[in-house]
């Protein structure tokens, strides 16, 4: 299948998906969330394929980042949480009974809105946290390719393979942040999310986030939280926008490739949205 | 230069060689004065009261060491009849019993501070955190009472236990106890400082814990989350996150506990059986504190030895300032120092 | 509410083949225990107390229940460790048997801290839970008489007495201090912050002793509910004074230049806007001074003495207090004078939990208007 795509930055193969994309499918399946007795999420269903940007949309408190945070159960770290539907990783929900949450998160990453680098943790010790986190046992030259390959994957290799030894608090923020996607490589997830992950950063930063996002595509799902516009178009092949109206749960409203929603969206409101005339 | 028009201000003077700050007078209103005053008068008169109390102690030592020399620091006994007056065994047993108090109250310190942040069901651990600050301030004669009642007798048998099978450590050795008699002396092995320690560990395990919890609690969700997302368990996460973050307090807790333990009176006075032998048995019967030698004998003392008596404590408040700076210098270099306090 | 969902490229509308029904959108329990874990974690209870119950009496050097209840839990850590090693890999063994080993050494900080209360409530409550206990002073029966007589009235008032001559003199002196060190400050507030920061390590027996030789021995004073208060006073100083000084230095500094550049001095702006800012921080300081005071028995027991009868004057004659007179009853061998030093007990735990819950209550109202 094709479809006329915005040129993914970065992307040897922009326009086209892939031909065996890696990563697997996540699909939602009538997701809806409570905060309490709160509902904040209104029956979200959306597929997910390997290969893809999937850009979550909206104007703030509409419910995309309690949604992506649903996708890898850090949702029910929240005493109050609940939530309905299903979430399914290659038709296994992830919610199953029996289903253990380590090994989900281990296969569903996520990159956050600041950069969380472990501050008492070099950045080399950083990029391999998660086999220590998870138990995966590796051995020092294992460790060390992984650390570049990962390094060199997040587009972080050049500027730190002199000072590995180096603190990850010392690096700036920009760097901070590629170093989290690198260190949620390191433990080889079929997708990644990504809430918000350049609104703390300047635009060169932003940019080399965006290459790798680009690169990244072909490797893993990819499911990114934007405010921005602009930049839902440059990274994402397809796009969900979300609206909560007064007091109601989110919803998704449209759903679809990212040219549609950007030059023919079908709803008033996404228009008025993507246009800029709110939100 | 030409300008179009002329910014500077009507009748400023033409411009100096180079600006130099000028002096701005503070002209403060009499209330401000009497305000300013009057508070650093406050401040002054509790500086001369607190550091008098400081002062007073240390001046003791000079009379105190012109009359017992150098000998009332190797000395050992403490016999007011005789004039004979030490502290190597008093300072020898406070510091026992504090480090066996500690050697308690860290690790379950710990573990209930890291029980109530990080696995108590969240509706409990608003109440759990009351209840450790609570705990805290719980007078330490009540905890004695429970000691001396409660713990005394039943310890007694942990302790004989204790030598019985690992009294070929001199650790824990008990002169005297004979475990495989058919008779034991159960009296042998009561009123130790191990078991002072053991009740001087339950006053301060709030103490220790309140501050740990106070850390712990301020360990950043970005970082916890961030374990999280990459699969990690509660336990990686807390030790990846929680423990690191937490250093600071974990050390400054247990200082703190520390010098509490080093200062206790009742529940050592009144548990412990007074004894100047030098011996390291915690479990064996008998020993003494500092602050239980002040207890016992400010009564019956000459000038002299009250002086000596005051020269002790001043000993004993030297070795709890210094551990107090050492936990509060930790603590600030933590990262979570900027919002602690102990 | 309908929505345009458009089937794009890799996207699929609600799925097909679903009516849509309601029976989805009530909330998933997905944090509950798995079987897997509620099963290993009752086998391993159960295998481990069998197995202990059978090796107790045989083979192992322990007895009394306390011994057993340790051999079960230790047991049980290694069977629940075991189990578990069956079927998941070595980091949930770990986070399991970390989580039995927290659980395990809360669960007993718990109960030894509720023992002690109930051991004093339960042990108390004979002598307590008579009325006279606390209409009647000490001087109204003698050793022999029974519970009914007489009480220690006179060692309440004797500790209200010495709190409250100790509350008026820290108050002042101590808030004082801590606006000293925060508003007006400079190196003299530094070295001030530093020596008060330091006396906090002082042991709480110094704190009398130092009463007790400078003013009874030194300057020929009797000893009195007075120099108990001193005594007292020279113990909660410094804890006052230092959270106070916490408590002012949070206020924000934006308020009180907000004050300034109204023209107010800055004697108006501490009294208007700092203070009344921190007004429950700073009742909080001294409520947990008083609680930590009133319970205070190493300086009570050097400077004031003890007396069985009703003390209103605080000079020149002893004066008994709660802690002074739970440390004479512990001590001494008459049965039933150490019940009335547990009745006594009980009272004092009332007076700090009324002083606590005073505390928390001001924190709490001050949380609720913010």
């Amino acid at each position: 299948m094709t479809a006329v795509l915005p040129p993914a930055i970065g992307a040897a193969d922009a326009g086209e998906y892939p031909l065996n994309p890696t990563g697997a499918h996540l699909d939602a399946d009538r997701v809806s969330a409570w905060f309490g007795t709160h509902k904040v999420l209104e029956r979200i269903s959306l597929s997910m394929p390997p290969g893809t940007v999937t850009a979550l949309i909206g104007p703030s408190g509409c419910g995309k980042s309690t949604f992506l945070r649903i996708l890898n159960r850090l949702h029910e770290l929240v005493p109050s949480a609940k939530l309905a539907g299903e979430v399914r990783l290659n038709g296994q929900d992830i919610y199953a009974q029996g289903s253990a949450v380590t090994e989900t998160r281990k296969r569903i990453g996520m990159v956050f809105q600041k950069p969380n680098p472990f501050p008492a943790m070099s950045i080399g010790e950083n990029v391999v946290a998660g086999l220590k986190l998870t138990g995966t046992r590796a051995n020092r030259s294992e460790r060390t390719s992984l650390i570049e390959e990962c390094l060199r994957r997040g587009g972080l290799w050049d500027e730190v393979k002199d000072r590995l030894g180096a603190p990850g608090g010392s690096l700036s923020g920009g760097q901070q942040q590629r170093l989290c996607i690198a260190r949620s490589l390191a433990v080889r997830p079929d997708v990644l999310l990504m809430d918000e992950p350049c609104s703390a950063l300047d635009p060169t930063s932003t940019r080399r986030i965006e290459e790798t996002i680009g690169t990244l595509r072909d490797q893993v799902t990819i499911v990114i939280v934007t405010h921005n516009m602009q930049q839902a178009a440059r990274v994402s092949q397809q796009c969900a926008f979300f609206l909560a109206e007064q007091g109601t749960p989110g919803q998704i409203v449209e759903a679809g490739a990212t040219t549609d929603i950007f030059e023919h969206p079908q709803d008033p409101r996404t228009a008025d949205y993507v246009h800029g005339r709110f939100g | 230069m030409t300008t179009l028009i002329d910014l500077r201000p009507a009748g400023s003077s033409p411009e100096p060689e180079k600006d130099s700050p000028r002096a701005i007078r503070k002209s403060l209103s009499v209330a401000d004065r009497i305000f300013r005053w009057g508070s650093t008068g406050i401040g002054t008169v509790v500086l001369v009261v607190t550091g008098a109390v400081g002062l007073f102690l240390g001046y003791q030592l000079i009379p105190t060491l012109h009359t017992y020399g150098l000998h009332f620091f190797t000395q050992t006994q403490w016999d007011p009849e005789t004039n004979v007056l030490g502290i190597a065994e008093v300072l020898l047993g406070t510091v026992e019993v504090a480090i066996i108090a500690v050697v308690f109250a860290f690790p379950l310190s710990l573990l209930t501070a890291l029980y109530i942040s990080e696995y108590a069901p969240w509706w409990l651990r608003g109440f759990l955190i009351a209840m450790v600050d609570l705990m805290a301030a719980i007078p330490s004669i009540l905890f004695a009472m429970w000691g001396v009642f409660l713990i005394n007798d039943h310890a007694a048998y942990v302790s004989r236990w204790l030598n019985e099978f690992f009294g070929w450590v001199p650790f824990f050795h008990v002169s005297g106890g004979e475990p495989r008699a058919a008779v034991f002396i159960l009296s042998l092995y009561t009123s130790s400082p191990a078991i002072a320690g053991m009740v001087v560990a339950m006053m301060v395990i709030p103490l220790a814990t309140a501050v740990m919890l106070g850390v712990f609690g301020q360990a950043p969700l970005s970082e916890r989350e961030g374990a999280y997302a990459l699969g990690s368990t509660r336990w990686g996460m807390i030790q990846s996150v929680v423990l690191p973050f937490g250093r600071g307090g974990i050390v400054g807790g247990t200082m703190l506990a520390l010098g509490r333990a080093l200062g206790e009176t009742v529940a050592v006075s009144l548990i412990l059986s007074q004894n100047f032998d030098v011996k390291l048995r915690p479990l064996e019967i008998g020993g003494i504190t500092t602050a239980k030698l002040i207890a016992n004998y400010f009564n019956e003392s000459s000038s002299g030895q009250l002086s000596a008596l005051l020269a002790a404590g001043f000993v004993l408040f030297a070795i709890t300032i210094l551990v107090n700076s050492v936990a509060a210098v930790i603590v600030s270099r933590g990262r979570s120092g900027a919002q602690t306090e102990i | 509410m309908s929505s345009v969902v458009k089937a794009g490229p890799g996207l699929s509308p609600p799925v097909a083949g679903q009516a849509p029904d309601d029976s989805r959108d009530i909330p998933r329990n997905v944090t509950a225990a798995t079987v897997d874990y509620q099963l290993t974690l009752l086998g391993s209870l159960v295998g481990s107390l069998g197995l202990v119950w059978l090796l107790y009496t045989q083979v192992l050097p322990f007895s009394g229940p306390i011994g057993f209840v340790i051999c079960w839990y230790v047991a049980f850590v290694g069977l629940f460790a075991a189990v578990t090693a069956v079927q998941h890999g070595r980091t949930i063994v770990l986070d399991r048997v970390w989580m039995a080993v927290i659980t395990g050494a809360a669960a007993l900080v718990g109960v030894a801290l509720i023992a002690t209360v109930t051991y004093i409530v339960i042990r108390g409550w004979a002598a307590a839970h008579h009325l006279n206990f606390i209409t009647q002073s000490e001087s109204a029966a003698d050793q022999d008489s029974p519970l009914t007589q007489g009480g220690i009235l006179n060692a309440i008032i004797g500790s209200l007495i010495q709190l409250g001559i100790a509350t008026a003199i820290t108050l002042p002196l101590g808030i004082g201090t801590a606006v000293y060190m925060v508003e007006v400050g400079g190196r003299f507030a530094r070295v001030v912050r530093t020596v008060v920061e330091a006396m906090t390590a002082l042991p709480d027996i110094l704190a009398g002793l130092f009463i007790y030789a400078f003013l009874i021995v030194a300057l020929g004073f009797e000893r009195s509910g007075f120099a108990a208060a001193l005594a007292l006073s020279v113990m909660m100083l410094p804890i006052i004074a230092r959270s106070a000084d916490v408590a002012l230095r949070v206020v924000p500094g934006g308020l009180r230049e907000a004050s300034l550049a109204l023209g107010a001095t800055q004697w108006r702006t501490v009294w208007r806007v700092v203070l009344p800012t921190q007004r429950t921080g700073l009742a909080t300081a001294v409520i947990l001074g008083m609680a930590r005071a009133v319970g205070e028995t190493a300086p009570v027991l050097i400077t004031s003495g003890a007396s069985t009868f009703y003390t209103w004057n605080p000079f020149g004659e002893p004066m008994n207090s709660l802690p002074l007179y739970i440390y004479t009853a512990v001590r001494s061998p008459q049965q039933k004078f150490i019940e009335r030093g547990f009745g006594a007990g009980i009272v004092l735990l009332v007076m700090v939990l009324v002083l606590f819950a005073t505390a928390r209550f001001l924190a709490r109202s001050k949380a609720g208007r913010r």
